[in-house]
């Protein structure tokens, strides 16, 4: 009989159950291991993220859920100390070795922050930075790309006519919208959005999690929540990290209703963490 | 136990003393500005602006000190700005917690409480007695050492100011690091990085030790940085040390401009920094 290692978590089959067409994973974790300096703390992680869905990450803060979401589009390369083992394979080519400059990896992996970021500068100007970075288009491509962006984000009638003001003089939500907006612009592949709700109010909260619905017909997206009721409403297939370790994953129906560890319990029933 | 009586005592007496003690300090600033006001006022006159260095008695002015002083500070900026931006730039993105770093921060620290006559000296070694001649090119350098150090203090801390946060996200997109710093990191931190080079100018704008033994003073009219070049603070050693009235009166005059033009380059760096906040 072959025993896989317990964090290695075959969910192919059943996010193909659950959401088929079947397809090669978008993202596929293949024994990951993450250092700050001597601190381990990812261990042995196995993981496929699938195309053009919602994937959540859940846990207890420090069990590593951000960690991995900021592999994913080589974040941690910022900061020496921080080191990563194993593959992570996007479309099949590993995003970690040195045949993909991280210039690119982000630029098909796009990451929205907890907080709202936007530059200094007109609300036109934070999407176009991105885009020129990348392409460079004509005024009126321009043009088209940011009212694109900004429908796509649901934040076009808000902007329309004040483009060209601060980006800074927007309330807290439309900042975050207007990230988003700003991250899709560039047209990755991949959106990592790390607790993007945390900061906002409810309403604003709603609106974000109706965007997420809509992007995920064009977009594979990856969320890194506290929020479990967050996860269970916009995720299909939630994933559940606990001591560096990923405990299990597969459909979020599953996991809210009847999972398979009892860890995983007693987190969604709030006994911990 | 005190009683509320006596902490009201202690509080009072501690406020008094306070209070006093910020009156004076005010008190000399105040007597300084009314001292210039009230001897350098009556010294200015169209002259002051017009003529340049004049024997005792016939009518100079201070025309090519004014003239020499904003070349060589200009000169002086051209130079100390880049390297005092790119430097503090340095510092606050790549330098942070690295023995490079830390090296040059503290020397960075030393050169800016350098005495400024050590600072005329190294200048006068380096670039007078090599090249046969007291020149404004020297002056030029002295001032521009003395703005390097305090552009790249102002630069570094206000860059630290600048949540990694926003880097992040620039990274985030795919930017590479001079991308970063020029369009998201250097415009979040423009204000304060504006501020401090004003301050810079400032700061050279007054300085007398570096000049006396770099660019000398002339007192003919000359703008060649080739040459010795007349400036402000040293039109001033040379009037206010003379027996003749009219020159003391025109060194009056000139502390009175040098110093309205630092005030003034303050009150607009607080404008700056204001309105871009």
């Amino acid at each position: 009989m072959n025993f896989a290692p317990e964090t290695s978590i075959d969910i192919a089959s059943a996010v193909n159950r659950a959401t088929a067409p079947s397809a090669e994973p978008k993202l596929k974790v293949e024994k990951l291991n993450f250092f700050y300096g001597d601190n381990h703390a990812l261990k042995n992680i196995n993981f496929d993220i699938p195309e053009k869905r919602v994937t959540a990450m859940i846990g207890p803060s420090g069990c590593g859920k951000s960690t991995l979401l900021r592999i994913f589009n080589r974040m941690y390369q910022l900061y020496p100390g921080q080191r990563a083992e194993g593959k992570i394979l996007l479309d099949g080519a590993d995003l970690l070795g040195k045949q993909l400059d991280s210039t690119v990896v982000r630029s098909r992996i796009g990451m929205v922050f907890q907080k709202p970021t936007p530059f200094p500068m007109s609300i036109y100007d934070n999407i176009a930075f991105g885009v020129k970075l990348h392409e460079s288009l004509s005024k009126s491509q321009m043009d088209e790309r940011v009212e694109w962006c900004l429908r796509k984000a649901a934040i076009w009638e808000e902007t329309k006519d004040r483009l060209h003001t601060s980006a800074l003089g927007m309330s807290g939500g439309q900042q975050q919208r207007l990230c988003i907006a700003r991250t899709i612009a560039v047209r990755p592949e991949v959106i990592l959005l790390d607790e993007p709700t945390s900061a906002l109010d409810p309403i604003s909260t709603s609106k974000i999690e109706d965007l997420i619905d809509e992007l995920k017909q064009e977009f594979t997206i990856v969320i890194v929540t506290h929020n479990m009721q967050q996860a269970a409403r916009c995720a299909d297939i939630t994933s559940f990290f606990y001591l560096g370790e990923l405990i299990e994953a597969g459909p979020s129906a599953e996991i809210f209703t009847n999972p398979r560890e009892a860890r995983t319990r007693d987190y969604i029933t709030g006994r911990f963490g | 136990m005190a009683s509320l009586a006596r902490r009201r005592a202690t509080d009072y007496t501690v406020k008094l003393i306070s209070t006093g003690f910020a009156a004076l300090s005010l008190v000399f600033l105040a007597w300084i500005l009314w001292t210039l006001l009230a001897r350098g006022l009556p010294a200015l006159g169209p002259h002051v602006f017009t003529k340049i260095t004049a024997p005792p008695g016939a009518g100079g002015g201070l025309l090519n000190a004014i003239v020499g002083s904003l070349i060589q500070i200009g000169v002086a900026l051209a130079i100390g700005t880049p390297v005092g931006l790119l430097c503090g730039t340095f510092l606050a993105e790549n330098g942070r917690g690295t023995s490079v770093g830390n090296a040059v921060r503290f020397v960075n620290d030393v050169l800016l409480s350098a005495p400024s006559i050590l600072i005329g000296l190294f200048v006068y070694q380096l670039l007078v007695v090599p090249f046969g001649g007291f020149s404004g090119w020297a002056g030029a350098m002295a001032l521009a050492i003395i703005v390097i150090p305090v552009v790249v203090r102002t630069t570094e801390d206000m860059l630290n100011l600048v949540p990694i946060g926003l880097r992040e996200a620039a990274f985030a997109l795919g930017a590479p690091q001079w991308k970063v710093v020029t369009f998201v990191t250097w415009r979040a931190a423009r204000a304060g990085i504006v501020t401090g080079i004003l301050l810079a100018v400032a700061r050279a704008a007054g300085e007398t030790a570096p000049l006396l033994f770099t660019s000398l003073g002339n007192n003919g009219w000359s703008i060649s940085l080739n040459a010795p070049m007349a400036s402000l603070p040293i039109a001033i050693y040379q009037y206010a040390a003379s027996p003749f009235e009219d020159w003391v009166a025109l060194a009056w005059a000139g502390a009175l401009i040098i110093t309205v033009g630092v005030l003034t380059l303050n009150i607009l760096s607080r404008l700056v920094l204001a309105k871009m906040k």
